[in-house]
């Protein structure tokens, strides 16, 4: 497209023909102010937070879907759109529960943020009748308080856009309007696959993750309880973030020194269940290619996938690996094996894991994840929610030293910590099936093709003496949707499919830290996010999860091989057929 | 909008004449409206069971016709009653104190406006000026014609129709 010329408050700058005057005016340096506004989600010029003025237009224009034209001249920051934009704000926050204090938001809510800039208190002069909405807790993962909602849609436009499942929306009309699932049913009723990307889309504080810090702390601080926690690799590429810290800054070490600090009595890592994982999925991989299994083989990490795959693709779920996801894997090795080797009663195990997910609390409360008839997991935490822990807990995370994790399940490979990027369980498959299958060392390690953001890729490789492998990856479950019907109607063939709910894979997950929108709209957050996770990668002595040397040493004094029975019993696990619309009488 | 809690009747016959209007507009844009406005047709309301039907067959999300049919005043989630009750709001039966009137009704049937009893009987619904001023207020029970209403008539009229 050609190039024009726009001027922004005096600033004239060069774009692409169609581009948007928001972007338009970043260009020039400018951050026009946006709330509903959210690339490639949610697109409806509703808030009209952005309004400017255009020479020569009859009215304001919202900036976030104003095509530029060449020559066109444009105004931000007037003192007309000024007081138009301090109205907009004053309207919201007529209808808006102020109780900012203890919200879970406070600080890094966009609303509040754009009150300050443009100096709007509680004086408002268009005080009035207010909404009164109960909140739906119904969930395992997600709450929704529409009291303190601004029908952005931006949550609207994640579920649907970004997941293709559309289970809540905008019901009723005017003053009436909320966001909500049909009939109002409570959202753990419908078809919510407990992703959370409807929280990170979430400009305020009207969607938050179910809270287990509490349970979390209270077991803590319980001397007869023995609370063991594993962080997901994506975490610690997140956390940093919720003490200010660049996007994607790697804070493996500091998260270990504050887990201990925080009082937990092991400190491992999840990353060691991805090694496993990788063993029982690759052999389970080599063992349906041999013979004649359901192909292709479908990855089972993602907690929402899972649900996903149940509602909208029950026909599929033997191509799903029996593998329990890695955060089950890693609670039931600590309550089996662990819990054998050290002589602690499993009853006594507290199992507590760190996720970028929200789905994964509801994946702990499962059937058939409780290999030593408890709970493989008793508490799954958001990253967040561990941030808000060591804020609570006064740990200068900043300045805390890089801690090592404990032994014998904080070892990790190359292989294990790359799964929180989309491909990365792919790329860690690859490693072990490839030397696995041919007997031969492998020497280039990384497996490019199946990197990047991209929402669907697809790879094949020339594997001896099986012949080709032909593999592909979604993220994100619009983009399950498109490669799922693509394999049902036949027209592609793979042998491995990795599927992860979530935009990017886990490290843009649900569970991650807040990005406000007017960063979130010019950072590609998942990329920066798995840069981190591939430094780590890159750096690590040992990149192939069968060379875990305890790994190894599971499988030779507990488990024997991989997918023997006894490693069938306590990392495998079932899934249910479910439906989208369920009956009602 | 309210739900309704009359048990849903719907017939083989009605969920056929549904199918068959759903399989003529479904790979058409902006089929939704078309298919909701014939199921209320067949159906005379929307319930839960019908937009399911829609939802199942479409691809199309529940919530997406929920929202449709709770935006529209043209659509109802709840069924007619044996007798509409009609309580006329227009201009010179609201002044006359047929808010009153319409109050009464709700309490005395234990239902609000567009909704319909339990057991089937009665359903209210407002209306603006039925063109008979001069009787104001104003209410119609199955096509009878009440003017000159006041809410202590309400029980009794309503009591004829048991």
């Amino acid at each position: 497209m050609a190039d024009i010329k726009v001027t922004v408050d005096n600033i004239t700058v060069t774009v692409p023909e169609g581009t948007t005057l928001l972007d338009a005016a970043r260009k020039a340096g400018i951050d026009v102010p946006t709330l509903c506004y959210l690339r490639d989600t949610n697109e409806i010029a509703a808030c009209r937070m952005c309004v400017c003025e255009v020479e020569g237009a009859r009215a304001l224009v919202a900036a976030c879907v104003y095509p530029c034209t060449d020559g066109m001249v444009a105004h931000t920051n007037t003192e007309k759109i000024k007081e138009y934009r301090r109205k907009t704000l004053k309207l919201i926050l007529s209808d808006h529960d102020q109780d900012c204090l203890a919200c879970k938001r406070s600080t890094n809510c966009e609303l509040q943020t754009m009150c300050k800039r443009y100096g709007i208190d509680k004086s408002n002069e268009f005080e009035g009748k207010r909404n009164e909405f109960v909140i739906d807790d119904s969930s395992a993962s997600i709450v929704r308080d529409n009291n303190k909602c601004i029908l952005c849609r931006r949550c609207v436009g994640a579920c649907e856009k970004l997941q293709g499942i559309g289970v809540i929306g905008a019901n009723e009309r005017g003053f009436d309007t909320y966001i909500g699932s049909a009939f109002n049913l409570p959202l753990a009723e419908t078809s919510c696959v407990n992703c959370g990307q409807c929280i990170v889309a979430c400009p305020v504080g009207a969607l938050y993750e179910k809270d287990s810090t509490a349970a979390v702390k209270a077991a803590i601080a319980d001397p007869e309880k023995v609370v063991i926690v594993q962080p997901a690799p994506s975490v610690r590429v997140g956390l940093g973030e919720c003490f200010g810290m660049p996007i994607g800054t790697e804070v493996e070490g500091k998260m270990s020194a504050a887990l201990h600090r925080l009082g937990f009595d092991k400190v491992f890592d999840t990353n060691f269940a991805a090694d496993l994982t990788i063993m029982e999925e690759g052999y389970e991989l080599i063992n349906r290619v041999n013979n004649g299994g359901a192909l292709p083989l479908i990855t089972s990490c993602s907690p929402g996938w899972i649900k996903f795959c149940e509602h909208y693709y029950p026909e599929l779920i033997p191509n799903l690996s029996s593998c329990k996801s890695p955060q089950q894997m890693f609670g039931a090795v600590t309550k089996t094996y662990y819990a054998e080797k050290m002589g602690i009663d499993p009853a006594k195990i507290v199992s507590v894991s760190v996720m970028p997910c929200t789905a994964k609390k509801f994946e702990v409360g499962r059937e058939d994840q409780s290999a030593s008839g408890f709970a493989d997991v008793d508490y799954a935490l958001t990253t967040r929610e561990l941030g808000r822990m060591i804020n609570e807990a006064g740990i200068d995370f900043l300045n805390l030293p890089d801690e090592p994790y404990d032994n014998p399940l904080g070892e990790y490979t190359g292989a294990a910590v790359i799964f929180g990027a989309t491909g990365g369980v792919m790329e860690a498959a690859l490693r072990t099936a490839v030397e696995v299958i041919s007997g031969e060392e492998l020497i280039n390690l990384d497996f490019t093709d199946v990197r990047g953001t991209d929402g669907i890729k697809e790879a094949s490789y020339t594997v001896e003496p099986l012949g080709e492998v032909k593999v592909a990856i979604a993220s994100g479950l619009a983009n399950a949707r498109k490669l799922l019907d693509m394999v049902k109607s036949g027209e592609k063939t793979y042998h491995f499919i990795e599927i992860m709910a979530c935009p990017g894979g886990c490290v843009n997950g649900g569970g991650q830290p807040h990005v406000p929108s007017n960063i979130k709209n010019f950072v590609d957050v998942r990329a920066e996010r798995a840069k981190g996770l591939y430094t780590l990668d890159k750096n690590a002595k040992l990149r192939k999860s069968h060379e875990n040397p305890i790994v190894q040493q599971l499988y030779k004094e507990y488990f024997g091989e991989p997918n023997s029975e006894k490693a069938h019993h306590v990392l495998h696990t079932t899934y249910v057929e479910r439906k989208v619309n369920e009956d009602h009488e | 909008m309210k739900v309704s809690n009359v048990p849903f009747k719907g017939t083989k016959e009605q969920e056929a004449k549904l199918l068959e209007v759903i399989a003529q507009y479904k790979d058409q844009k902006g089929a939704l409206m078309p298919i909701m406005q014939e199921a209320q047709e067949i159906y005379g309301y929307l319930p839960y069971q019908v937009q399911k039907i829609i939802s199942d067959q479409t691809g199309i999300p529940i919530e997406k016709i929920y929202g449709v049919a709770t935006f529209y005043a043209q659509f109802s989630m709840s069924p007619k009653g044996k007798y509409v009750v009609s309580v006329c709001l227009g201009t010179a039966c609201y002044v006359k104190g047929s808010g009153n009137v319409l109050e009464e009704v709700e309490k005395v049937l234990g239902i609000s406006d567009g909704e319909c009893t339990p057991d089937g009987k009665f359903s209210i619904e407002t209306c603006r000026c039925v063109g008979a001023c001069g009787l104001a207020p104003v209410m119609i029970v199955g096509g009878d014609v009440y003017g000159k209403m006041t809410p202590d008539m309400v029980a009794g009229i309503l009591a004829k129709y048991e």
